[in-house]
């Protein structure tokens, strides 16, 4: 039915099976786009945060997307700045992923903010020191690139590249995909560093504040080069699930391997330099401000010193030795574990550095908080990812994402 | 240019918690000057608006032994460092200030968009979000104060130190043509409520206001000072376990040795 649309020499599921998977993601983006109408008409009552509680869980979705789709603007560093030319395969695939993550977290928060008619005021009435200042212009920039960067991949689409127009309008932009890549880099170092920066600046909770250089504290850094790090295991993970999904093999091996290989280096040095910036908070920060490491985890079922070791040991050193090693990341089930711990461990990370920060308490006669998000804020943290299903579903039919998907899956002729 | 005209002021607070009683008359004064919003059922205190909040602290021992302070908690109009607040350095929309005249920190409900992180930056949970449009009983808006705007929903609101109270003030004293208030002509709401008298307003750094003498008494602390927050609201209490209540502290550590801005 759709066949015409379909790029030349693939196979894709009859239109039917794509309607049903569709329909079936299409129900839960309308549940979250319920939700979210309600948040934006009757307020954020809808939501259980409180005056405890200001950062909730969009934050931290917010946050964890942002990392996880890290492995775009990483994936045209190294394709197009660094000379790894064999990330051209994977690099349509990163950008998708991208633009999926950063358009689900601008979305997020035109839905966090109590007053979303008011939401250019960060724009118009910008207060130049503020890390959230920095965040909302270089995330929207960002955001920018990222549309300038798919908009090649759908002109590639088998009928609008008939148009001369289009054709060579694609042609052109993948020429000077370079200036774009590097435009990303750039504003993704700063919009990373400046969400680590979000919790790093807070003096008045010893729980989140980092020294740092000159006006960034070292979050700052942390969050840019964990994005980078972990942000293309999300990649993998990803072309893995869809690998599984469509029984077909979508990526070569030495693609994955080279990616895989520098992202294991990212995160060993990632996790050495984080465990330094830990252990320097908890002896000189943290003391200096009265308290002492176990403050901030031991009264609390939630929040124990489990939650630092799956952090930094299971989501950080294991995957890190994973995939430094050539049989971790030749060996499937490996690998795997690898980019799925690498992905939980820079979300629980996130997670720390938003809702554990709102936990703990500050005043030594208040106790810790704790909260549970209402469905309305499930539903909208949801919602993203059933966009994000619904838009790799549509690229991935009609568009060329895997360049080397033809060459791995020939189709017979009867 | 102000600075011909006006001397740089630091208006802030001694509260004597030997004196207070937790009788609540000073949360309810500024509730009712300062237009703060209620529901019907006020259950859940973490989407409670109380500008000025009392904490109840103990000792910690059991009866008879157990003691008990109330503690009133307006914000703490922190100077931080060279007036870098917690709250102020963060709102990405310039929606709260460090007023260098006057030292209050204020904040602007119509510039507020409502992103909270000022309230994540505040140690004091100082803050509060109008997670509701306010709705008052049935004749109640006859009574709201003209000089203070209800704020909507979806946006931060907190103690302003009564600062319409100083415009007033000022507005009178410049129709005399004096530039400079008198001590007692700008006033908190609680501070006039409270019937122990524990509430001393004034400016911290004029000689001739009762707080720049007060705030020297060997009980004076403020919370959470080595955080160097540096709050406008300082504490008087006699009793040790109070004092170190109000930051924290190592065991070997001693309370009224914190070094912090001034």
């Amino acid at each position: 039915m759709d066949s015409a649309f379909i790029p030349e020499g693939v196979k894709r599921c009859p239109f039917p099976q794509f309607l049903a998977g569709l329909g079936l993601a299409g129900v839960v983006l309308a549940w979250g786009i319920f939700a979210m109408l309600l948040c934006w008409l009757k307020g954020l009552n809808q939501t259980n945060m409180n005056d405890s509680y200001g950062f909730a869980l969009w934050i931290w979705a917010d946050l964890a997307v942002i990392a996880l789709g890290g492995g775009a603007f990483f994936s045209g560093f190294l394709k197009y700045i660094v000379g790894k030319d064999e990330l051209k395969n994977i690099i349509n695939f990163a950008v998708l992923i991208g633009f999926i993550c950063y358009s689900s977290a601008l979305l997020i928060l035109a839905i966090d903010i109590g007053q979303p008619l008011r939401g250019w005021f960060i724009f118009w009435h910008a207060n130049v020191h503020s890390m959230l200042t920095e965040v909302a212009f270089c995330l929207s920039c960002y955001f920018g690139v990222l549309t300038i960067e798919y908009i090649p991949l759908i002109l590639e689409n088998r009928q609008i590249d008939k148009i001369p127009f289009f054709h060579n309008l694609s042609h052109n932009m993948h020429e000077v995909m370079a200036v774009f890549a590097a435009t990303g880099a750039f504003l993704s170092f700063f919009h990373q560093g400046s969400l680590g920066g979000i919790a790093g600046v807070l003096f008045g909770r010893p729980f989140a504040y980092r020294e740092g250089l000159l006006v960034w504290p070292w979050t700052f850094f942390l969050f840019t080069w964990s994005a980078a790090a972990y942000g293309p295991c999300f990649t993998i993970f990803l072309i893995k699930l869809l690998e599984k999904i469509t029984g077909k093999k979508l990526v070569k091996d030495n693609v994955i391997d080279l990616l895989a290989k520098i992202s294991g280096w990212m995160i060993f040095t990632y996790i050495f330099a984080k465990i330094i910036d830990t252990w320097y908070w908890a002896v000189v920060t943290v003391q200096s401000k009265g308290q002492t490491l176990m403050d901030f985890y031991d009264d609390n079922m939630f929040y124990g010193l489990w939650i630092l070791v799956a952090e930094i040991v299971v989501g950080g050193i294991f995957p890190a030795l994973i995939l430094l090693t050539k049989k971790g990341r030749n060996s499937a089930s490996l690998l795997w574990a690898a980019v799925i711990l690498a992905c939980l461990g820079v979300c629980i990370n996130r997670w720390v550095m938003v809702l554990q920060v709102m936990a703990i308490p500050v005043l030594p006669f208040e106790d810790w908080a704790l909260y549970y998000p209402s469905w309305q804020e499930i539903a909208t943290t949801i919602l993203p990812v059933a966009y994000g299903v619904i838009l790799v579903m549509i690229s991935y039919r009609y568009l060329p994402i895997f360049p080397q998907e033809k060459e791995l899956n020939p189709i017979e002729s009867h | 240019m102000t600075q011909e005209y006006r001397k740089e002021k630091k208006y802030g607070m001694v509260i004597d918690l030997d004196r207070c009683t937790g009788c609540g008359a000073c949360m309810v004064a500024c509730m009712a000057e300062n237009n703060v919003p209620f529901r019907d059922n006020e259950t859940d205190k973490l989407k409670s608006i109380t500008w000025m909040r009392i904490y109840q602290l103990t000792n910690g021992k059991s009866y008879p032994n157990e003691e008990i302070c109330y503690l009133p908690r307006p914000c703490m109009h922190c100077e931080g460092h060279n007036g870098h607040s917690p709250c102020v350095t963060v709102c990405p929309a310039v929606a709260t200030d460090y007023d260098r005249e006057t030292g209050i920190v204020s904040q602007i409900p119509t510039r507020c968009f409502g992103c909270r992180y000022c309230m994540a930056a505040c140690p004091y949970h100082a803050r509060y979000f109008n997670w509701w449009d306010p709705v008052w009983p049935e004749g109640m808006e006859k009574s709201l104060s003209p000089n203070v705007s209800p704020r909507m929903r979806g946006v931060v609101e907190k103690c302003s130190f009564c600062f319409h109270r100083y415009q007033l003030a000022y507005e009178k004293a410049a129709s005399e043509d004096r530039r400079e208030l008198r001590e007692n002509e700008y006033q908190t709401s609680c501070t006039q409520a409270c019937p122990a008298g524990a509430i001393t307003f004034g400016d911290l750094i004029n000689k001739n206001h009762a707080v720049y003498k007060i705030k020297k008494d060997p009980r004076a602390f403020r919370l959470l000072e080595r955080l160097k927050t540096n709050p406008k609201i300082y504490y008087l209490s006699s009793r040790e376990w109070v004092r170190r209540a109000g930051d924290n502290y190592h065991p070997e550590e001693e309370t009224g040795k914190i070094k912090s801005h001034q």
